[in-house]
């Protein structure tokens, strides 16, 4: 029987919207995205896209993980139709982004994973692109006394173990560990595919729980961290935009402007 | 409430054999400057012939230097690492613990904070010190907002991005570095079996002054190979956006940006990218940042100081030509 292998996958406001979608709320220090779609965590469709290679080779089952507030069916539905077997929804008004910290997340997460049918690989993002943190999958792993490998370019598993070629800033190396085994993934390993209308639609007969936090007994434990500011980036500058009659003068002006102003 | 406590302690990360890399010497000057004046900066380095690098570590602001010269810790086992740092850190209880944001203080940090209880903020951008603590300040949302963070845990975790701290030139001198026990290494679950280095590019793009990055609109390989000629020619190195990455056109270890590179060189050019705030994110506090791009409503132009509207494959070669005879007087 092949792996039985859970995605962790969060729901985002699309990271690639334009900055203006993006509205820095400085006093509730909170970010609205605004007329932008929600969106899987790229990061989290890069793990799905993983996992659903691994299934092609070994077969086995994966379950689709999400926590969050209102979250979309219509992403969940097209996010398994690209091959997951189920969904576990655990949602509540409660689970506010805004008021959700890492360490929060990964005892909900932990706890829930502890309700599901054992796995055999946890499999998620390097970071998810709203807190840019990194630090959630990690904490499952620890929680649940996982090993753990993270930033992942390819994940396989064979004999009983994970082997994963981790990123590097100049290379990669290759790490292995034993099942049951927590891996977080990064974006080389390839973007998700995308399903067809006809997986899309037999997705909805796929099994999907939805779980409260009630249901699963946890007490969140406090922050370990606070916000206590947001603010927009500052990086505006003054453009000097050099003015030609052709785009090779310009090419040539800006090399002398370049010059003048001491910068080459 | 997590502040430095005057107590500051920096995870030491070496570039070769016995020499600390660079984001480690800056996180030592940094540490300086939260200490300061009564506060005790510490180094600790893990590793085989890491003893070497102790003299180094003090003489770049470590008050005293930690470490542990073992085969069994490198390369980099997070589990081994662990092992050591936990009863280390929890003993110490409190103060601030700064790593590299790399793929090692990435990995080693959370870590250390899920077993420790104690708070952790990554891919810090800032890191001062004030009547209250300490604040981190981060970039949240891709880089559309920067968070300001603070730490709510008597001990504080950290990792740090290139160039927020400043390296400090050789003077301290510390006292004699002190071994720490390796309470029986034993075996890990994380097994590190090869690795893997790309071939080096000829100027690494952390290093370079100059840096000449090309987007999804440089169409191909063949548009990265005029880039190349003209960071030769500046003396510097070739990055690029995502999307070129994903494409082949560029090595992954080019990218700039929230999830590639970070750089601040003197010089930026940034040809044919739309200016992102993920790309932004890695190169928005370069000195002087100049945009050539076709379309005059890319945001690129409001980040940047000089600009060219027009298609690179016909500004592009003027200009090489015209920089080639400038630098060359
Ligand atoms: C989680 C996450 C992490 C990410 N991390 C990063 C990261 O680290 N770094 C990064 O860069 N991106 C990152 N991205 C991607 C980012 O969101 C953008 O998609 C990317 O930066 C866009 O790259 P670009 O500007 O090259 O391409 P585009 O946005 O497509 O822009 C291309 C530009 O080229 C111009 N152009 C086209 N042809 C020509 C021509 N012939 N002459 C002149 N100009 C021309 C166009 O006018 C356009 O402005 C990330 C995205 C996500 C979701
Ligand atoms: N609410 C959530 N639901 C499901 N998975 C999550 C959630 N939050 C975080 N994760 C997972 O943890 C990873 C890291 O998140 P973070 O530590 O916030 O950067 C994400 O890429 C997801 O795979």
């Amino acid at each position: 029987m092949g792996p039985h292998i859970v995605v962790l996958a969060k729901m985002v406001p699309d990271p690639e919207g334009p900055p203006s979608s993006f509205e820095v709320k400085t006093a509730e220090k909170r970010v609205v995205a605004r007329g932008i779609p929600p969106v899987i965590n790229p990061f989290d469709e890069n793990a799905l896209e993983a996992a659903i290679r691994i299934k092609e080779r070994l077969g086995g089952t994966i379950t689709l993980l999400s926590a969050g507030k209102n979250l979309s069916r219509a992403v969940i539905l097209k996010a398994v139709a690209s091959g997951a077997d189920a969904s576990v929804l655990l949602e509540d008004d409660s689970l506010d982004q805004a008021l959700l910290d890492s360490r929060k997340t990964a005892a909900l997460l932990a706890a829930a994973l502890r309700t599901l049918d054992p796995f055999d690989l946890v499999l998620c993002g390097r970071q998810a692109s709203d807190t840019n943190a990194g630090v959630v999958g990690l904490g499952v792993a620890e929680l649940l006394g996982l090993p753990a490998v993270t930033l992942a370019q390819r994940v396989e598993v064979s004999d009983g173990k994970v082997v994963v070629e981790r990123v590097l800033s100049d290379g990669y190396e290759v790490v292995e560990c034993p099942l049951p085994a927590l891996v977080t993934v990064s974006g080389e390993i390839g973007d998700l595919r995308y399903p067809s209308l006809q997986a899309i639609r037999a997705a909805k007969e796929l099994p999907q729980r939805v779980l409260r936090p009630d249901d699963l007994g946890v007490d969140l434990p406090p922050s370990w961290v606070e916000t206590v500011s947001l603010e927009p980036p500052r990086r505006e500058r003054r453009c000097r935009l050099v003015e030609a009659d052709s785009p090779a003068e310009a090419g040539e002006k800006l090399a002398l402007l370049l010059r003048e102003e001491r910068v080459i | 409430m997590g502040g430095a406590n005057g107590k500051v302690a920096v995870i030491a990360e070496m570039e070769e054999v016995g020499r600390p890399s660079r984001i480690t010497l800056e996180l030592l000057g940094l540490g300086r400057r939260l200490a300061s004046p009564r506060g005790e900066v510490w180094a600790v380095v893990l590793g085989s012939g890491v003893k070497e690098a102790c003299g180094e570590l003090a003489s770049r602001g470590a008050d005293r230097v930690f470490y542990l010269d073992h085969p069994s810790l490198s390369p980099y086992n997070p589990e081994a690492w662990t092992r050591v740092l936990k009863p280390f850190l929890r003993e110490r209880g409190e103060g601030v613990v700064l790593a590299g944001h790399t793929p090692l203080g990435q990995d080693l940090l959370p870590r250390l904070a899920f077993s420790l209880e104690a708070g952790v903020v990554t891919d810090c951008v800032g890191v001062r010190a004030d009547e209250e603590g300490l604040l981190f300040t981060k970039p949240v949302y891709g880089g559309n907002a920067l968070a300001g963070v603070r730490v709510t845990t008597p001990l504080a975790l950290a990792t740090v991005r290139s160039r927020v701290g400043e390296a400090l030139p050789p003077t301290h001198t510390g006292e004699e570095p002190v071994p720490l026990p390796l309470d029986p290494p034993g075996e890990t679950r994380v097994l590190v079996r090869e690795r893997h280095r790309l071939e080096a590019a000829e100027c690494p793009l952390e290093e370079a002054r100059v840096v000449v990055s090309g987007g999804r609109g440089m169409g191909g390989e063949e548009g990265f190979e005029v880039l190349r000629e003209l960071a030769r020619t500046l003396g510097g190195a070739v990055g690029a956006s995502r999307p070129p990455v994903d494409s082949g056109w560029a090595p992954t270890t080019c990218q700039v940006g929230i999830t590639g590179k970070v750089v601040a060189p003197d010089l930026y050019i940034a040809v044919a990218i739309s200016g992102s705030s993920q790309h932004l994110s890695g190169m928005a506090d370069s000195g002087k940042i100049v945009a050539v791009n076709r379309d005059p409503e890319a945001y690129i132009f409001q980040v940047s100081d000089y600009g060219v509207v027009g298609d690179w494959r016909e500004v592009l070669p003027a200009f090489l030509t015209k920089v080639r005879e400038l630098v060359s007087e």
